[in-house]
């Protein structure tokens, strides 16, 4: 559950936020959301198959984090990955093409919307199986060491996760050897239909590491600040060779977990009350106009723009041609 | 009463060992618990202690002494003013045979009607010098070799750096490339399997040494889920460069959780490519391979082969293609196939039947995927007739598929159906003769081939 009780507890503009900061964010949001909208909408005309994680309400946990980042850091994250590749700068066509299984996509319609990968934004997946991408990512954190590039990992991985072994056989190392890894806890609340009090023994992640050595804090992830304040501390504790750090983002999926989740483990109240009292774009959203640094008007324009971008991805993911049949036979072996 | 002390089995692999010195002279006085000697197995150095109490009555076997016998004995302990000459006269019998003359093939037999001819490795120039290696120090020159000349290269797994390796395949790698690159982890194969996958990912290529592949069962996700298909996940953009090896199939005497091979198993997933050689240059020439592979490479080694002997080239260096299968020699009557162990009892096969005047076409798949149909198919459509022989389980094995092939490719040709030799459908008894009929024997191949050839 979120820290904050109420909207007015945010972050209020301090001096060190710009007004270009403010628009980027809320810019950058808006996108995951619109974006994520439409990909639920074409699931529901059948253009997009299989499992489909959405990633509305959790928008600010990633932008939050990336804005922090610098060129060569690197991230991986599980299935619910659509926002975690637009934050890093991927073409939304690209994803959303990929989502549709089309030649366009990221992994030419190979990997769907739970593997996907670019090696020119350092976004290392889009992995399939719960809990999986955290070693993977200590991994990428070993490299970066070992090559001594200077890199930083994010490890992105739910409270679901959080209660796989492989969790803590990383954790164990990675503290070991001092990795360069940011173990990134997006704690929505639910692990699939299991709220976090009926799967998790200690519910306060962030000191999931204390066994192991590793520093962790809660972080209110509805407050897109918050969470860039937050990246700027772990970034530079792993960048003086510390070792990782643990941050548990609180967040709050306002979908279901996936497209064919019937949701029944709770209450729309519980879903309506978040996204009127703490939903993360609202927030930003009254600071910008609060803060006398946009009008209505320019939101909106900002609106029509995103909305422009989310439909020609969405058009892109239509007419994008499905893969020819010999791809079924490449990317086997490199 | 004089006590015989016997040489000592030290490994669940170990037959014989050296007997490199003693701590003790004749006439010391020893105690329970004392080390009294020291010695070599083909893994390691160790300090053997005395049981009993007593006096050095005589030192039977002098140190240094190669090729010891397990249950020789080395030395009589008398209790005090007992002479050694009272120990029981078996004490006195001479050691046994040094290694050389237990290793030598069945083949000098006169009589035998079939020639046997051997092929010569295809793999480097003829002519090239050769040098005898144990597979163990093939295996421990390849990863020296391909880390010296690549240094995104290290090695990871347990107690592969101050140990000295387990099985002592990476002795004094450690010394050489440092704690960088030879990597001590802690026993959890889950985790370190997917550091080492994500490090790929990241432009490194490890080498995993999984002290045995039981073991990577619990690394399994990683190894199928995570290395063999980002590749094709993400469209060619990613790709996966790494080894994993270590120990397959029956050591000797461990048991249900210790013994199986996984050779079927592993080839059967896209991604991965699948090696299990049986001889030191095809251990040495393969692993360098498999370390410069740009995919994931499962490679299966044989603890029981470690120690064995062959002659590997003498080349700066050399490397096998995967595909190839190896004629061992080359026959007339029937087609033997096999791989990694499988290929011991094969090759004593084969001489049995040679004796008997059957003459077989021995040969060694290598890599398991990619797979050398063409070879098979070839020497298929020769003999006519075919018995596959591995020592993983029967169902859905190897055998099985190549039985398929064949019979897909080449059914005109048989003469027979092809049988598939393989180890029987049963958890590894710990019982030593309950384990012995598990396992595949040259016996059930000389069988089978009876059988195919209708003698």
């Amino acid at each position: 559950m979120a820290t904050r009780k109420n909207p007015e507890t945010k972050s209020a503009p301090g001096a060190n936020v710009s007004k270009d900061e403010l628009l980027k964010y809320y810019r950058e949001m808006l996108l995951i959301r619109r974006f994520e909208e439409k990909a639920g909408q074409l699931y529901g005309m059948g253009l997009i198959g299989g499992f489909c994680h959405l990633y509305i309400g959790q928008e600010a946990v990633v932008v939050g984090l990336e804005a922090a980042t610098r060129e060569g850091d690197k991230r991986i994250t599980s299935y619910r990955d659509h926002g975690h590749m637009l934050a890093c700068g991927l073409d939304p066509k690209g994803v959303m093409a990929e989502l549709t299984g089309r030649e366009g996509g990221l992994s030419r319609g190979k990997g769907g919307s739970m593997h996907m990968f670019s090696k020119e934004k350092h976004f290392y997946g889009g992995h399939g199986i719960v809990g999986a991408q955290v070693p993977l990512g200590a991994g990428l954190a070993f490299a970066d060491k070992y090559l001594e590039n200077g890199g930083v990992t994010f490890a992105y991985f739910g409270d679901g996760a959080a209660n796989q072994g492989q969790i803590y056989e990383t954790f164990n190392m990675a503290a070991l050897w001092k990795l360069p890894v940011i173990f990134v806890i997006e704690n929505n609340q639910y692990a699939m239909g299991t709220a976090q009090r009926r799967s998790t023994s200690t519910p306060e992640l962030y000191t999931r590491g204390q066994a192991f050595g590793i520093p962790g804090e809660p972080v209110d992830g509805m407050d897109v600040l918050a969470v860039k304040a937050a990246s700027e501390k772990a970034i530079a504790h792993c960048r003086s060779g510390e070792g990782p750090y643990i941050l548990e983002v609180k967040t709050y999926r306002y979908r279901g977990h996936s497209m064919s989740d019937p949701a029944k483990y709770r209450s729309r109240e519980e879903v309506q009350k978040i996204r009127e009292e703490r939903d993360a774009i609202e927030h930003v959203r009254d600071l910008l106009l609060s803060g006398g640094h946009a009008t209505d008007d320019d939101l909106k324009a900002i609106d029509k723009e995103i909305k422009v971008i989310v439909n020609e991805a969405a058009e892109f993911s239509k007419e994008s041609p499905e893969p020819a049949l010999e791809e079924l036979w490449t990317d086997i072996y490199a | 009463m004089a006590t015989e002390i016997l040489m000592p089995a030290l490994s669940p692999t170990m037959e014989e060992g050296t007997l490199a010195k003693w701590l003790v002279k004749e006439g010391d006085e020893v105690k329970s618990g004392q080390i009294i000697a020291e010695i070599e197995t083909d893994k390691a150095t160790m300090e053997f202690e005395a049981v009993d109490e007593g006096i050095v009555g005589k030192i039977l076997v002098a140190e240094g002494t190669a090729g010891v016998k397990v249950n020789t004995p080395i030395a009589i302990l008398v209790e005090e003013g007992e002479s050694a000459d009272a120990a029981p006269a078996a004490a006195a019998a001479p050691v046994a045979a040094p290694v050389a003359d237990a290793a030598a093939p069945v083949a000098a037999v006169a009589a035998a009607p079939v020639e046997v001819v051997s092929k010569a490795s295809p793999d480097w120039p003829e002519g090239t010098p050769m040098k005898t290696m144990t597979v163990r120090e093939a295996l421990r020159e390849a990863m020296a070799e391909e880390m010296r000349a690549d240094p995104t290269v290290y090695l990871m797994g347990e107690e592969v750096g101050e140990y000295q390796g387990a099985y002592k395949i990476s002795q004094g790698l450690l010394d050489e490339f440092g704690a960088k690159r030879v990597i001590d982890t802690p026993i959890t194969e889950y985790g370190f399997t997917g550091i080492a996958v994500g490090s790929a990912f990241g432009g490194l290529r490890p080498i995993v040494e999984f002290m045995t592949f039981n073991f990577a069962l619990q690394a399994v996700d990683h190894i199928i889920n995570s290395a063999a298909k980002t590749l094709y996940m993400s469209g060619g953009q990613m790709g996966c460069p790494i080894v994993f090896r270590g120990a397959n199939g029956a050591a000797a005497r461990v048991g249900a959780q210790h013994s199986q091979d996984f050779a079927a198993w592993y080839a059967q997933i896209p991604g991965l490519k699948v090696v299990m050689p049986y001889s030191a240059s095809d251990a040495k020439g393969l692993l360098k391979q498999a370390i410069r592979d740009p995919n994931p490479v499962i490679f299966l080694e044989n603890e029981i082969l470690y120690g064995r002997s062959f002659e590997v080239p003498v080349l700066d260096d050399f490397t096998i293609p995967f595909g190839k299968a190896r004629i061992w020699r080359e026959g007339t009557d029937v087609t033997l196939v096999s791989f990694g162990i499988g290929m011991a009892h094969t090759l004593e096969a084969a001489d049995k039947l040679a004796e008997m005047g059957i003459s077989a076409e021995v040969i060694d798949l290598r890599t398991l995927r990619p797979i050398d149909y063409d070879t098979v198919l070839a020497s298929v459509m020769k003999t006519n007739r075919c018995v596959t022989v591995e020592e993983g389980w029967p169902v859905a094995s190897i055998g099985n598929h190549l039985s398929a092939t064949i019979m897909e490719r080449a059914f005109d040709f048989l003469d027979a159906p092809v049988i598939n030799c393989t180890g029987k459908d049963v958890p590894m008894p710990y019982a030593a003769n309950l384990e012995k009929l598990a396992l595949i024997t040259p016996d059930e191949i000389v069988a089978a081939v009876k059988q195919v050839t209708y003698r």
